[in-house]
């Protein structure tokens, strides 16, 4: 197989690797095995101790460092004379443009989120360099080949949507664990040490509202010289008992449910203990990362703790927070890799779980659902690696009608562990790799241009650096090179709705949306609509095109929560590896619903396959948007996806 | 499962992978004993893959020095230090694999297994052999399978783009959830010798044609006292004609083993293809990790990988009481 041509094809290639993470450390060591001798190495992330187990170029002296350079490094000691060039960088930032990736012979992406995989996808496209895609959850992983002309886009079928919630089942009705917990991380941990500007649904509204918000608004606020054992429990008693009862209140919901039980403090904790608590307070050592379940008491992270002690660590954890972190309060964003803020979140979901009748869970796996985390391990990743390498020689010989994309698969399917599949055609109605314009239904007389740049430009098209037209007339740019008047201008248009922009909007308007970074240009009908049905579009605008309509976008929460979802989505090795550094693009000042918090978690992205269909020749992308956790639309051979499914949720 | 906790340090180290596997699982994996012989670039790989998941311990076997050949497909081995140092495989091996993760005991035994006296199999939950000969490959599993403890046996097989696994669990139960119930499964293996003898005209006709062609070679390097991997397109027409015999015998016809696999297989020789040692080191990795913990089903008992067609196949190769 290691023929001449082969040989020859590899050592003249010079390769783009995005991601040197999971995937991206086991690719580089096979690439270099394999004869490649001119690699480009993109990853922003730094080096996190839970990378260990599988990103083996890593070590434990590399924590903090950067993985793109301490790949090339560990890489290097075992092939000194090949060339690696590592960039510490986001592979959004405008040195990566069109003609950066013209100078690559294939681009091999090992990325860990959906976000980055468009843009690199966009990028491929315009450069017109093929694209060997990649990911891996747990036991699954998936090799795909994007090649312009020839196979469909990476972006040619709809990405399966994070998972959402109606927020009536998040504020009132929750029924799952992961209610309790997108509960309690989105709106109490945000409310009390997030940023105050963030509109927060966790009071509940009675039927006789009125003015009582605005005194419910300060409860959470914690007076001055307050003490902290006096204002955890005002703060526990009013959201796990006064708000429910006021939930109760409400006789018409629980009809049909189990009614949930208000627990006020004074039951679980009789105050003495608080104050033997307080005493152990001095044990904390400063050295030591700050820990509620400590003080507590409670050392291992697999155990499911009682009410009593879900309300020690509740109580600990905010009075630490208090105490010891009192800087960090009202700019905190949920963080699965800061201990004290996933104890908290684990003891204020367990309470809520226990008044509402559903099971606990232990810290180790409510940091799972909070932090969305995903499963991974290391031989996945080698096979992979494995296949791309495989795949990206094949596209150096132009030996492109053997191309394939392989399914690593958990249980065989008609005897195959690996599993290899015709690349698909490219999708005709496709917006990224076609010319087909979108149509967009909204209220052009209530729907503000800022909205359609930030929700629908940059999140659901996946932009980075929009431009808008209408026609000819250029109303909006991004950047932060623009002359100032123009600047003024844009910023005076973002506010305005669409109807009244300089160049109205009405339906059948033609608005032409382009990046230029990402060279893509794509046209939106826009078609006027005065209602909008609150808790099926609460978006208020329907985009139809190459997607299908979203049924559940209702309340999509992801690992930060106040975070702008486009840059948010938590990070994957595939799919998969969240514990690495976070890009934050936090929008302050404006406020939104939680509702309208959408993310874009990208983990669930393995395709699957019928396996015993006789057409097998035709994967099925699976879309959970459904609330169950059974119905894995996926083989029955993909027993793990199911897990994963749960845990990518939140 | 009772026992001592994990540490706080193994729990931060293995977060990831106990969420693929759970607590129960990876507590079974740090008692684990690993033994590996016949050092290659596959082996490399299977070695990286067990050492971080987390095993106790890794014992490494290889006499041999460092050849220009193992620096070809290894990353386990600095170009410069190794040939200066003048170690064994194993110790190079040894050395590069320590860094990967501190908490497992990574050691080198010299020798040949094929000498080793039975009880010295003991230490071990499995033994895991690559670039062995027919007659060492039935020598070792023999020898494991005398024991009183399962010891389980796999041997690994990288030529070129073509790869095999094979797999002896002797009696294996384990446990599968199935909708909350715990459904227990057995399987019974054969022994690579019992494998091998399952008449071919047995075997279903979809039977991947690398099964026979891996066969044929293992028979010529045997019966001309070659080493493993020790062949070369020049021995085509030996091959054939071996091809011809084995297949009479078997009543067989001959075109169930291309001759061009024949070929590629023989120029290759002991050469591994670096994304196929990936592969199968891989997969290899996972199989022992299910059969130390016991979790997942683990594949009985060969398995294939080509990279020309990209199948990862798994073929069930037993005599008729044993399927
Ligand atoms: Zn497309």
């Amino acid at each position: 197989m290691a023929s001449c041509s082969q040989l020859d094809a590899v050592k003249g290639a010079k390769v783009l690797m995005v991601g040197a993470g999971g995937i991206g450390c086991e690719l580089l060591k096979t690439l270099a095995l394999s004869g490649f001798e001119d690699i480009h190495v993109i990853d922003m992330d730094t080096i996190e101790v839970s990378n260990l187990n599988r990103q083996f170029l890593f070590r434990q002296s590399h924590v903090g460092q950067s993985k793109a350079k301490v790949a090339r490094d560990a890489v290097l000691k075992f092939r000194p004379h090949i060339n690696i060039t590592p960039y510490h960088a986001n592979v959004k930032s405008p040195e990566f443009n069109v003609e950066f990736f013209k100078q690559f012979s294939v681009v091999l992406n090992g990325l860990d989120n959906l976000d980055a995989r468009r843009h690199v996808n966009r990028l491929c496209l315009a450069a017109e360099v093929p694209l060997v895609e990649s990911g891996t959850t747990g036991f699954l992983g998936q090799v795909t080949v994007h090649i312009k002309g020839k196979t469909e886009c990476y972006e040619c079928q709809p990405k399966p949507t994070p998972k959402s919630y109606p927020v009536c089942t998040i504020t009132s009705t929750p029924s799952k664990y992961v209610h309790c917990v997108v509960w309690a991380k989105d709106l109490l941990f945000a409310k009390l040490f997030g940023d105050r500007n963030q509109v927060n649904d966790l009071n509940v509204h009675s039927s006789d509202d009125g003015d009582t918000s605005k005194s419910t608004e300060d409860v959470f606020e914690r007076n001055q010289n307050e003490d902290p054992e006096k204002y955890g429990r005002r703060i526990y008693d009013h959201v796990f008992g006064y708000n429910i009862e006021l939930a109760l209140a409400n006789e018409e919901t629980w009809i049909n449910r189990k009614k949930p039980r208000p627990i006020y403090m004074k039951d679980v904790l009789p105050i003495e203990s608080f104050q033997q608590n307080g005493k152990l307070d001095n044990c904390i050592k400063e050295d030591v990362a700050i820990s509620a379940m400590q003080v507590v008491g409670l050392t291992n992270p697999q155990d499911i703790w009682s009410l009593a002690e879900n309300t020690k660590v509740f109580f600990e954890a905010l009075r630490l927070f208090i105490e010891k972190r009192e800087k960090d309060i009202g700019n905190l964003t949920f963080d699965k890799d800061d201990q004290l803020a996933v104890e908290f979140v684990t003891a204020a979901a367990n309470i809520r779980a226990s008044s509402f009748g559903i099971p606990m869970h232990s810290l180790f796996e409510t940091k799972g659902i909070a932090g969305n985390i995903v499963h991974a391990v290391a031989t996945t990743n080698a096979v992979i690696a494995g296949l791309i390498v495989i795949e990206a020689v094949k596209v150096l010989q132009g030996d492109f009608c053997n191309c394939r994309m392989t399914y690593c698969l958990e249980h065989p399917s008609r005897k195959m562990l690996l599993m290899p599949v015709e690349p698909f055609e490219a999708n005709k109605s496709c917006y990224v790799c076609s010319e087909k314009p979108l149509l967009l239904e909204l209220n052009t007389q209530k729907y503000r241009l800022r909205d359609f740049v930030e929700k629908i430009v940059r999140n659901k098209l996946g932009m980075n650096l929009p431009l808008v037209m209408i026609g000819a007339n250029l109303i909006f740019e991004a950047g932060d090179d623009l002359e100032d008047d123009v600047a003024a201008n844009y910023a005076r248009n973002l506010e305005k709705v669409l109807a009244e922009l300089p160049t109205p909007v009405t339906s059948g308007t033609v608005l032409t949306v382009e990046d230029l970074q990402q060279e893509l240009t794509c046209n939106i009908v826009i078609k006027h609509r005065e209602e909008f049905d609150e808790e099926k579009e609460p978006d208020e605008m329907v985009l139809t095109g190459w997607n299908a309509p979203n049924k559940e976008s209702r309340f999509t929460s992801n690992g930060e929560s106040s975070t702008h979802s486009a840059q948010v989505s938590e990070r994957t090795e595939t799919t998969v590896d969240t514990d690495t550094g976070r890009e934050r693009s936090v929008i302050t000042g404006t406020k939104r619903k939680l509702s309208e918090i959408e993310a874009a978690s990208d983990n669930s992205e393995i395709q699957s396959l019928k396996p015993n269909s006789a057409n097998h020749e035709t994967p099925q992308q699976v879309i959970d948007n459904d609330d169950d956790e059974d119905d894995i639309v996926m083989l029955d051979a993909f027993p793990e996806a199911g897990k994963k499914k749960k845990v990518e949720v939140s | 499962m009772d026992g001592e906790e994990l540490t706080a340090q193994q729990t931060a180290l293995y977060d990831r992978q106990i969420r693929v596997w759970g607590v129960d699982a990876q507590k079974r994996l740090s008692k684990a004993n690993v033994l590996v012989s016949g050092l290659n670039g596959t082996l490399a790989e299977f070695c990286k893959n067990v050492v971080l998941a987390g095993v106790g311990s890794l014992t490494l076997m290889d006499d041999r020095l460092v050849s220009d050949d193992d620096l070809r497909s290894n990353f386990l081995i600095p170009p410069d230090e190794a040939k200066k140092s003048g170690g064994s495989l194993a110790e190079v091996y040894c050395n590069s694999l320590k860094e990967f993760n501190p908490m497992v005991h990574v050691s080198v035994e010299k020798g040949n297994l094929t000498q080793f006296h039975g009880d010295l199999f003991d230490k071990f939950d499995a033994v895991v052999v690559s670039c062995c000969t027919l007659k060492e490959k039935r020598m070792i599993n023999e020898k494991c399978r005398e024991r009183d403890r399962r010891i389980a046996f796999y041997t690994v097989e990288c030529r070129d783009s073509c790869g095999e696994i094979f797999v002896d669990l002797q009696n294996y139960t384990y446990a599968q959830k199935k909708s909350d119930d715990n459904v227990k499964y057995h399987l019974e293996y054969p022994s690579f010798q019992e494998a091998i003898s399952v008449p071919w005209r047995d075997l279903p006709r979809k039977t991947t044609k690398t099964y026979f062609a891996m066969r044929v070679l293992e028979h010529f390097e045997y019966f001309h006292n070659r080493k493993y991997g020790e062949t070369s397109a020049s021995d085509l027409p030996i091959v054939l004609n071996l091809r011809k015999t084995l297949c009479d015998e078997q009543g067989v016809n001959e075109s169930l083993i291309p001759e061009k696999l024949l070929d590629h297989l023989l120029s290759a020789g002991a050469k591994e293809h670096p994304p196929v040692c990936a592969i199968l080191g891989g997969i290899l990795g996972q199989e022992v990790i299910k059969a130390i913990s016991g979790k997942g089903d683990p594949l009985k008992n060969f398995f294939y990988f080509d990279a020309a067609d990209g199948k990862g196949i798994i073929e069930d190769i037993s005599p008729v009481s044993k399927h």
